[in-house]
């Protein structure tokens, strides 16, 4: 087991330094950061190259990749163009994100594990044919249109939530824009749960349990459930880092100030530091997900562990 | 029962979670109330930090435009430059000017406003090393090429131009003869700083301190600013309301859901797609009024194709290909009015603006456009482009309708089509470097509502932002007369007959001025738009407070 963990950290290594030297290279091909701070205007030489200068733009891409390398290890992400330091930007951006990606993942399982269950356990007949019809609907429409539809109604006309995050993001008004944000995952959990419930239903174990005269409840939470849950809890998992990198449309849609709404306006202004410094975060949280996952593989599946 | 064991670790786990990123959130949401008197109104996040000689856009620039009062202010209504923390500025041979301010006039931090203020706040905003994105305001002053030289290191920290006299006066020596040159001091780069600027400019950067109508309360990056009346200001624009509380919207779409839902006062950023219904939406509280910002299509003049003989007679023929009333009519709802000229309606006809002096080369006539076009020999290739950036704003309907107008008056559906850029800021470098070889879009927000802004910057020889690298030694040699003429009148004639000269040269395309939009909640009355389009914040009332 220790093995294995340590080559899959030392994989984590070139994978890390690869992503990190794309999003750079791609966020430098946009364009010239300092073009686009003088906005319409053009420029004035003297001044623009100083700002470049101090910005150490005035260096070869490589050379820059090299100097932005070396700040990150000391925990220097560079500064906003705002004049806020990046790592100041990502300590707000980052909680709110966060929490923003908790409610939506304790929706998913709660409300996907539930129907998937329910689906499952009657397979076949109208609850299971309406959860069915019901993720189809929901995988299908995209985020931006449940999320504009239900602050429209919700928030707008029926004045059941608030269409807008206010500030500091409490909690109350993250249901919403967590809502949205869990859907598309939801109906996933949903099916995943379904299918392995639906199989499970009939193994040796479950007509043990129900043969012992154990009650229903206990039969279907302990001995059905929690035998069908393996792959759903992965899927979970690993759905952690999605989520966090997909609000960034519901961020923009709900007033989040989060992870999402700071990578906008990094790229929206040109600002390189926002952008490379916030995915390198971004990446690492999806490699810490995706290795967290496969060493409950291996936990899990002793088989994994010795390949 | 393991299960419920670890069912309880992780309940335990996921609580812990939240409760630590809960953290910070508390108390900072000071929404405004029903009835505490403060104006809620939509903000986007500055670009710069809020220093004046560094912030270019709008959203910096109405923060600015609360907490200070320059030497003049243009008028909200007229965007006539009136004199405010200045008692007079005097000069006898139109390049020495003599600036007395009033007396007793303090910063919202209680210190005195003083000539050192406006001096050494001037001197810093030109001093290159500092970095200011709008040195070049301080060109005109004599010296200005001593802390901000071309290339190299400045070799003075202060423009021998800029002399103390006493506590209220100073000096101004510029270059050469610039008569107008007061009228420019309501732009905010040319606002006073206090001492703590220079002492403790972080602090300065985190609650920006002014002379103005408000002062800030608090400032939270890029999530909010409340801003409540400044008990030293003495001023003619005393707030009305209690306060005002900028928020910061990921998005207009969503300020508007929040207008609507009644979180939000006052939007002035009304989204394009709710254009449509926002007068129905609001029950009429929504206002759209012309704002100093008109959009041209510039001709790139450094490539030989379009600046060869005869050429301008194409782009005066392409000038009046566009179908202008009906383009603003189809595609801005109305939001955009016709062009008529090279400045703004802002600036009124005493200040420059003009609806004749075009004569007919900004009006749509398709056969005579046929008819210059085929004179001037065509367009280069019998094939152009129109730039633009795909990014932001709607560029590519109107792009794509002016092109289809031009091609429907050559009979040609393959003369024009649009060019998009992924991102404003590779558009612009682009236009920096001078590496367009088609016509692009352009769009000029004044600095101050004075016709010089709209036509030296843009068209003068080497000008700061002379796109279309423009020269022509006929418009330069008025500009100058212009600048010298000894009384406004005067040099706004001689502006105009500079002005005149585009229309033959047609070095870029006037389309049309943009307006300024804003809607506002039942909860509030008295929204008007300066000629900026920065809401009026002191005039705005709540009701029942």
């Amino acid at each position: 087991m220790g093995r294995y963990v340590v080559r899959r950290l030392l994989q984590m290594v070139p994978v890390f330094i690869g992503t990190t030297f794309l999003i750079f290279v791609m966020v430098y091909a946009l364009g010239d950061p300092v073009a686009a701070m003088f906005g319409d205007k053009t420029p004035d030489p003297a001044t623009a190259a100083q700002i470049r200068h101090a910005l150490y733009l005035d260096h070869s891409l490589p050379a820059q990749y090299v100097h932005y390398m070396k700040q990150i290890f000391t925990g220097n992400f560079g500064t906003a163009a705002t004049g806020q330091p990046v790592t100041q930007l990502m300590g707000t951006a980052f909680p709110v994100t966060l929490r923003l990606t908790l409610v939506a993942f304790a929706i998913e399982a709660v409300v996907g594990i539930g129907l998937g269950l329910l689906a499952g356990m009657r397979r076949g007949r109208f609850a299971d044919n309406g959860v069915l019809v019901f993720t189809l609907l929901v995988v299908a429409v995209p985020t931006f249109v449940t999320g504009y539809l239900l602050q429209y109604f919700l928030g707008v006309k029926w004045h059941v939530a608030n269409p807008a995050v206010a500030e500091g993001a409490p909690i109350g008004d993250l249901i919403l824009p967590g809502l949205v944000l869990a859907a598309v995952s939801l109906a996933y959990v949903a099916r995943l749960t379904r299918t392995s419930v639906a199989e499970n239903a009939r193994a040796d174990y479950v007509r043990t349990a129900v043969a012992k005269g154990l009650p229903r409840r206990r039969v279907v939470t302990v001995h059905l459930l929690r035998n069908s849950l393996i792959p759903v809890v992965t899927f979970l998992g690993t759905d952690i880092g999605g989520l966090m990198a997909g609000a960034v449309v519901t961020e923009r849609i709900f007033n989040v100030h989060g992870v999402g709404y700071q990578l906008y306006q990094g790229i929206l202004r040109e600002n390189p530091p926002t952008v490379v410094g916030f995915v390198t975060i971004l990446v690492i949280i999806f490699l810490a997900a995706n290795l967290l996952v496969d060493l409950l593989y291996a936990v899990l599946d002793p088989r994994i562990r010795y390949a | 029962m393991r299960g419920a064991k670890s069912a309880k670790w992780v309940v335990g786990a996921a609580v812990i979670g939240l409760a630590a990123t809960a953290c910070g959130s508390g108390g900072t949401s000071s929404a405004g109330g029903s009835n505490d008197g403060i104006v809620r109104a939509w903000w986007g996040d500055p670009q710069n930090p809020l220093e004046p000689a560094n912030t270019t856009e709008v959203q910096g620039g109405k923060v600015l435009d609360m907490i200070f009062m320059d030497l003049k202010e243009y008028d909200s209504t007229t965007g006539a430059a009136k004199l405010e923390a200045a008692q007079s500025i005097t000069t006898n041979d139109q390049q020495n000017f003599t600036i007395k301010l009033k007396p007793n006039l303090k910063f919202s931090d209680g210190t005195a406003v003083t000539a050192h203020s406006f001096v050494d706040a001037w001197n810093y905003g030109a001093l290159l090393t500092n970095k200011q994105l709008n040195a070049y305001f301080f060109e005109d002053i004599e010296g200005y090429d001593k802390v901000h030289p071309d290339s190299g290191q400045p070799t003075a920290k202060t423009m021998s131009g800029l002399k103390v006299v006493d506590n209220d006066t100073f000096t101004v020596k510029l270059n050469q003869k610039f008569s107008t040159w007061p009228d420019r001091l309501g732009y905010k780069a040319f606002a006073p700083l206090p001492k703590e600027f220079f002492t403790d400019h972080a602090a300065y950067l985190n609650k920006p301190v002014g002379d103005g109508p408000y002062k800030i309360v608090s400032y939270t990056k890029g999530s909010s600013m409340k801003l409540v009346p400044n008990p030293y200001y003495t001023g003619p624009s005393k707030p009305k309301n209690k306060g005002v509380l900028l928020k910061v919207y990921t998005s207009s779409e969503t300020a508007y859901a929040d207008l609507q839902a009644g979180n939000l006062d006052v939007l002035d950023d009304v989204p394009a797609e709710d254009l449509s219904h926002v007068k129905s939406d609001l029950d009429g509280r929504y206002l759209n009024q012309p704002a100093g910002i008109n959009q041209t299509i510039s001709f790139p003049l450094n490539q030989k194709a379009w600046n060869a003989p005869g050429m301008d007679k194409v782009r005066v023929g392409l000038s009046m290909a566009i179908d202008r009333k009906t383009i603003t009519q189809k595609i801005f709802q109305g939001t955009r009015t016709p062009a008529t000229d090279f400045t703004s309606p802002v600036l009124g006809a005493a200040g420059g603006f003009s609806s004749d002096l075009a004569g007919d080369s900004l009006t749509y006539n398709p056969a005579k456009a046929r008819e210059l076009i085929k004179e001037g020999g065509g367009i280069p290739g019998g094939h152009m482009t129109i730039g633009y950036n795909a990014d932001s704003g709607s560029h590519k309907e109107w792009v794509d309708a002016v092109c289809n107008s031009i091609n429907n008056v050559l009979g040609d559906n393959k003369a024009c089509v649009g060019a998009p850029t992924g991102t404003f800021a590779d558009f612009r470098n682009q236009i920096t470097n001078g590496e367009m070889t088609n016509p692009f879009r352009a769009g000029w927000q004044m600095d101050y509502p004075l016709i010089d802004d709209f036509l030296t910057p843009q068209y003068a020889t080497g000008g700061s932002s002379n796109d279309a690298h423009y020269s022509n030694p006929k418009f330069d040699a008025l500009i100058k007369q212009a600048d010298a003429a000894p009384d406004a009148a005067k040099a706004t004639a001689l502006y105009q007959q500079a002005e005149k000269l585009l229309f033959t040269d047609m070095p870029a395309i006037p389309l049309w001025y943009q307006d300024g939009q804003a809607g506002w909640s039942s909860r509030v009355s008295n929204v008007t738009e300066n000629s900026f389009s920065f809401p009026v914040y002191t005039d705005i009332t709540v009701n029942n407070s």
